[in-house]
């Protein structure tokens, strides 16, 4: 039996091989070294150990200082002095707090006095409800104010099941994890969606919460100018190419915006993020906090606006303090991604659970929001765009945003320089829209909100007059608030 | 001061049992990985799936095993005794996405797992009818952040009272805890300034020093001598790469350590601090209400000055009942917070409802309803506390924690006991909490109780009843009887030092033999074994007598005719 031919080759050589360096082969280490072999190898051992003596002495670059002796540290500590722990803010620059004795829909009594509220977010009138108090009491009585622990130690309670069932199937989806409080959950969800591998891309509109959540994600952040679809494509173009040159790995996506911008007013171009968002495979996140219960036919908000459902949009967040007239936030969306938030949600999993009464709360509004969505939004609609295009026509005010008119959020800015195209910036400017705050409220009984920014932001938004605009305003109530806000803006820019 | 072993020792067979079953629990999913995706989600083609691969791993394959012992969902408020929703625990399998479905049944549990320390979670008669009367004056919410128009009387209210309360000059409060540190952490320190954290500081911390910016170092849990180690290293090298002197150095502690039970050595820490001047922010979450003779917190029960601490946080969620935090200092801290805190310009304000809660709850405390009731609770809730963490000592469990803590970890260290130590306390009605990684390293896991002063004695003894059933059954008593009462002697000794600082005063035992301390509690410590007893034929031979109206209460062992006999709770001999 003969093998083929390479295994022949191969079986000669290894035998080949086999007699010289094999037990008794001329190159086995044994017969090599008995036989003056091993004055090769001292021979060459000698040769290095010389080789090494020339040498120049090794010496490890030794650091230039000398370590620091106890009483140079001690030194040290005592010069140093500290920045104080914060710098002294000037009490004209303090917030103005007014303060709300009581409540009665639409009018508060503030500083003493009956004023009209177009500060509160409780766009539909839903929150505040003699139902809505009458539930919460109830709650009460049965489960006490706080929760007493996370959810995962005994802070889950039923209402907090039936709520997030209730939310879930508003928006149509199978998944709803709720959170304890507005500003913690887009700052927990985010960082939940990704981390130091991934990317991120964001509106630079976008409030702190959400810089806040790309902070902590520690993902590579990319911003695109504000509602800027183009420089949105540029960007993800841009972050594409960077990523085909690396050889990247797959790994998690996401944009983030918010339906209707808290600093801006103006409601995100969903349509066309969706598009490019599914080109570029990104997963989608909308801050829904002022747009949820305000747009689309059933108030499901901006995604609904545009045609889109939670699912189709992978996360949608919201607070329960617009709308819905309650405490806490929730979000929607893709299964796994909710879910997901049960684990690795911070805010979620290290918080103490939203109080019951909140819960029970923000459940009631729910179910009023689905009965009387019908009714209440072409209303509210129907005042947004009123006062939009009517504050408008006011000389030396600007409302910026054309096609935005269904947005209950109107920033208002100064524009004296008989542009219309430019709001003044600066802190000139901040004083003036103060001063018509206050004029305002002083005068005209108005109250209205002058957004502060914190030394946090990203960019400090220009400044504005915030004017909530609730649907429960009518006709004769418009009336009054343009021509209060004619008088004020006349008042003080002449 | 911390009490007990050491716990970054665990017991050998514990360790290597742990490592065995997580090591067979893996390669058994990896195996089983190969042949089955279940509950493997597919993501879309082209996106990333949600959940990295070793966590999805973990969670599909070992955590949905135990998942049944969190989230136990309850119908009732987390007072005493709670209403647990049975889970159906047949429909187990690795299959995480398949939920636990509800039977439909209730179980009435004792509850302790909730931070309801002073007991106020449940409906309180001065409380309660003052909350609800706010609901129907403000509503539940004002739907607006406090800067806009969300500040009513009442939140002004609470934040004068707060601050009187934790002794600092203003105060301002939101509504809720996690951000109080989440979003108050990155106004105050940013580039250029250095965090100096406890090693095991809450999550909510973690966040608040990564979302600042600043460079963050970690010192070893409660020690201040690394403390001041890395101080003087930091100091004297100044930011890292540049060298150039750090705008300002904060150190974080927390007052009560939710996981480990103890109390951080404030005295020690304030001292490091003043020398180097570094600025000192503590976390009161679960020391507030429930430390120091007034439920002043940690400053009290430590007799620190409330001045020498720069930045008092605390959170409402726990002894008060409600939800929320706040932080206390300086008029110029609070104002540059109230400019700038994100919680206080973009955030809805606190729901008056919740406010009224906490502000009832310390008027409550401070007698301002003509009675005592409120701080009898405190006195309760020591009462309670010191009391179970003795008698858990005593059974030869590992428990943290320090005198007068309500907080006390179980060391469980094993982590397939984990699981079964809580099943077996709901089985009988006992609702604890365990926890497991990632929230603790693998071999250290725990279960948890958390003491409330609406426990009442029988509460207790039934809790320790049950405990003790599950201790045995897990084989979780690590320590002899020997060893076990040393612990005790520990602890009681960590007492004696504690009422030395505070006004304690030493006096004769009513029986007249023997000298014992007294501490403001209305406990006696014995110094000495008690030989003789008034009592004829008898025999007292306990540790720990809790004095009340002037009547031995507790732990009176009387021996007749060979035979023991107890009376009322007690620490049997075996401790002292």
């Amino acid at each position: 039996m003969s093998l083929p031919e390479p295994f022949e080759t191969i079986s000669v050589y290894a035998r080949d091989f086999w007699i010289l360096f094999g037990p008794g082969g001329k190159l086995h280490p044994a017969y090599f070294l008995e036989h003056k072999g091993h004055l090769l190898v001292e021979g060459l051992l000698l040769a290095v150990i010389l080789y090494l003596f020339l040498q120049n002495t090794f010496k490890p670059r030794a650091s230039n200082e000398e370590p620091l002796t106890d009483k140079e540290i001690d030194t040290l500590c005592k010069e140093w002095q500290p920045e104080p722990l914060v710098p002294t803010i000037k009490s004209e620059d303090l917030p103005v707090e007014r303060v709300v004795t009581s409540v009665d829909g639409l009018y508060a009594v503030v500083d003493g006095k009956r004023v009209l509220n177009l500060a509160s977010a409780n766009f539909l009138g839903l929150g505040g409800t003699a139902d809505m108090k009458e539930v919460a009491t109830g709650t009460v009585a049965k489960y006490g104010v706080g929760s007493c622990g996370p959810r995962g130690f005994y802070g889950t309670i039923d209402v907090h099941l039936e709520l997030e069932k209730q939310i879930a199937e508003f928006m149509e989806c199978p998944q709803c994890t709720i959170f304890a409080y507005d500003i913690a959950t887009v700052a927990s969800v985010i960082p939940a969606c990704g981390n130091r591998k991934d990317i991120m891309i964001a509106d630079e509109g976008c409030s702190y919460p959400i810089q806040q959540g790309l902070t902590l994600s520690r993902a590579a952040v990319h911003f695109f100018k504000h509602n800027d679809m183009q420089d949105l494509e540029r960007v993800l173009r841009e972050v594409e190419a960077k990523e085909k040159a690396e050889k990247k790995p797959l790994c998690r996506k996401l944009i983030v915006v918010e339906g209707i911008y808290a600093n801006t007013g103006d409601i995100a171009k969903l349509d066309e993020i969706f598009a490019i968002k599914e080109k570029y495979k990104y997963r989608l996140l909308v801050e829904e906090t002022y747009s949820f219960g305000v747009l689309g036919p059933h108030g499901r908000g901006a995604c609904e606006h545009y045609g889109l459902k939670a699912g189709q949009v992978e996360v949608i967040c919201a607070s329960m303090s617009a709308c819905l007239g309650s405490i806490g936030g929730f979000v929607v969306g893709e299964t796994d991604v909710v879910e997901h938030q049960r684990l690795a949600g911070s805010g979620y999993v290290f918080s103490a659970s939203l109080p019951p009464f909140l819960a029970t709360s923000a459940q009631h509004a729910l179910q009023q929001l689905r009965s009387q969505a019908k009714a209440l939004l072409p209303r509210l609609h129907g005042n947004c765009a009123a006062l939009r295009s009517q504050i408008r026509k006011i000389p030396g005010l600007l409302v910026a945003h054309d096609g935005c008119e269904n947005s209950p959020v109107i920033h208002v800015h100064i524009s004296r320089a008989g542009s219309k195209v430019i709001a003044e910036a600066g802190p000139h400017a901040q004083a003036l829209v103060k001063q018509i705050g206050d004029v305002l409220f002083q005068k005209y009984n108005i109250l209205s909100a002058v957004p502060l920014y914190s030394c946090l932001d990203r960019i400090r938004p220009l400044p504005s007059l915030r004017l909530l605009v609730p649907a429960t305003l009518n006709e004769k109530e418009i009336g009054v608030i343009l021509t209060s806000i004619k008088g004020a803006s006349k008042e003080i820019l002449g | 001061m911390s009490v007990g072993h050491d716990p970054a020792n665990p017991p050998f067979l514990a360790t290597l049992g742990t490592l065995l079953l997580l090591t067979t629990v893996y390669v058994l999913g990896k195996l089983r990985e190969l042949f089955s995706s279940s509950g493997r989600k597919k993501s879309r083609q082209g996106y990333a799936p949600i959940r990295e691969k070793e966590e999805d791993f973990y969670d599909r394959r070992v955590f949905s095993r135990i998942k049944d012992c969190w989230n136990r969902p309850i119908a009732s408020a987390p007072g005493a005794w709670i209403d647990v929703l049975e889970r159906d625990a047949k429909q187990f399998n690795s299959n995480f996405h398949r939920s636990l479905q509800f039977t439909g049944s209730v179980k009435r549990c004792l509850n302790l797992g909730s931070y309801n320390y002073l007991g106020f979670a449940a409906a309180d008669e001065y409380c309660t009818p003052r909350v609800q009367s706010t609901l129907k004056d403000l509503g539940v919410s004002m739907c607006s952040s406090r800067s806009d128009s969300g500040t009513t009387s009442l939140h002004l209210d609470l934040e004068r009272e707060v601050a009187t309360f934790v002794g600092k000059p203003e105060a301002v409060v939101f509504g809720m805890g996690y951000v109080t540190n989440s979003a108050v952490i990155p106004v105050l320190a940013g580039k250029g300034c250095l965090l100096i954290s406890d090693a095991l500081n809450h999550a909510s911390i973690v966040v608040g020093a990564r979302a600042s910016g600043a460079k963050v170092k970690v010192f070893r849990h409660n020690d201040a001598e690394h403390l001041e180690d890395v101080l003087r290293a930091s100091i004297s090298q100044g930011q890292p790469r540049t060298h150039r002197p750090w705008k300002k150095i904060i150190i974080i502690v927390e007052g009560i350590y939710s996981m480990e039970g103890e109390s951080c050595c404030l005295k020690e820490i304030v001292e490091v601090k003043k020398k180097y001047k570094a600025y000192l922010y503590l976390d009161e979450a679960h020391s507030i209400g429930a430390l120091g003779k007034t439920g002043r917190g940690c400053c009290e029960h430590w007799g620190v000055d409330p001045a020498d601490v720069d930045i008092m946080m605390g959170t409402f969620t726990k002894s008060f009942g409600s939800c929320g935090g706040y932080i206390a200092g300086s008029p110029e801290l609070i104002n540059y917070l109230r400019r700038h805190g994100p919680a206080h310009l973009y955030a809805a304000s606190i729901s008056p409802a919740a406010a009224q809660q906490i502000l009832s709850a310390i008027k409550l405390i401070n007698g301002e309803d003509g009675s005592t009731r409120g701080i009898d609770k405190v006195k309760q809730l020591h009462d309670n506390a010191n009391y179970f963490r003795c008698r858990l000592l005593q059974m030869g469990l590992h428990v943290l924690g320090d005198w007068n803590s309500p907080v006390m970890p179980i060391m469980i260290y094993h982590s397939g006991k984990l699981p079964i130590f809580s099943r077996l306390c709901l089985a009988n009605n006992v609702a604890t909490v365990v926890v497991g990684f990632p929230a603790t390293s693998v071999l250290l896991v725990r279960a948890r109780v958390c003491i409330s002063a609406s426990h009442s004695r029988e509460d207790l003894e039934y809790a320790l009843e049950v405990i003790k059933d599950a201790a045995d059954k897990c084989l979780l008593r690590y320590r002899g009887p020997k060893e076990a009462a040393e612990q005790v002697k520990l602890l009681l000794s960590s007492a004696a030092v504690h009422s030395s600082e505070a006004d304690a005063k030493v006096t004769v035992d009513v029986t007249g033999k023997k000298r014992a301390a007294e501490t403001d509690d209305g406990f006696y410590l014995f110094e000495e074994k008690v030989k003789e007893s008034p009592q004829k034929n008898g025999k007292v031979m306990n540790g720990v007598v809790t004095q009340k109206n002037g009547k031995v209460m507790n732990g009176v062992v009387t021996q007749k005719n060979g035979k023991s006999h107890k009376k009322g709770h007690f620490i049997p001999s075996g401790a002292l």
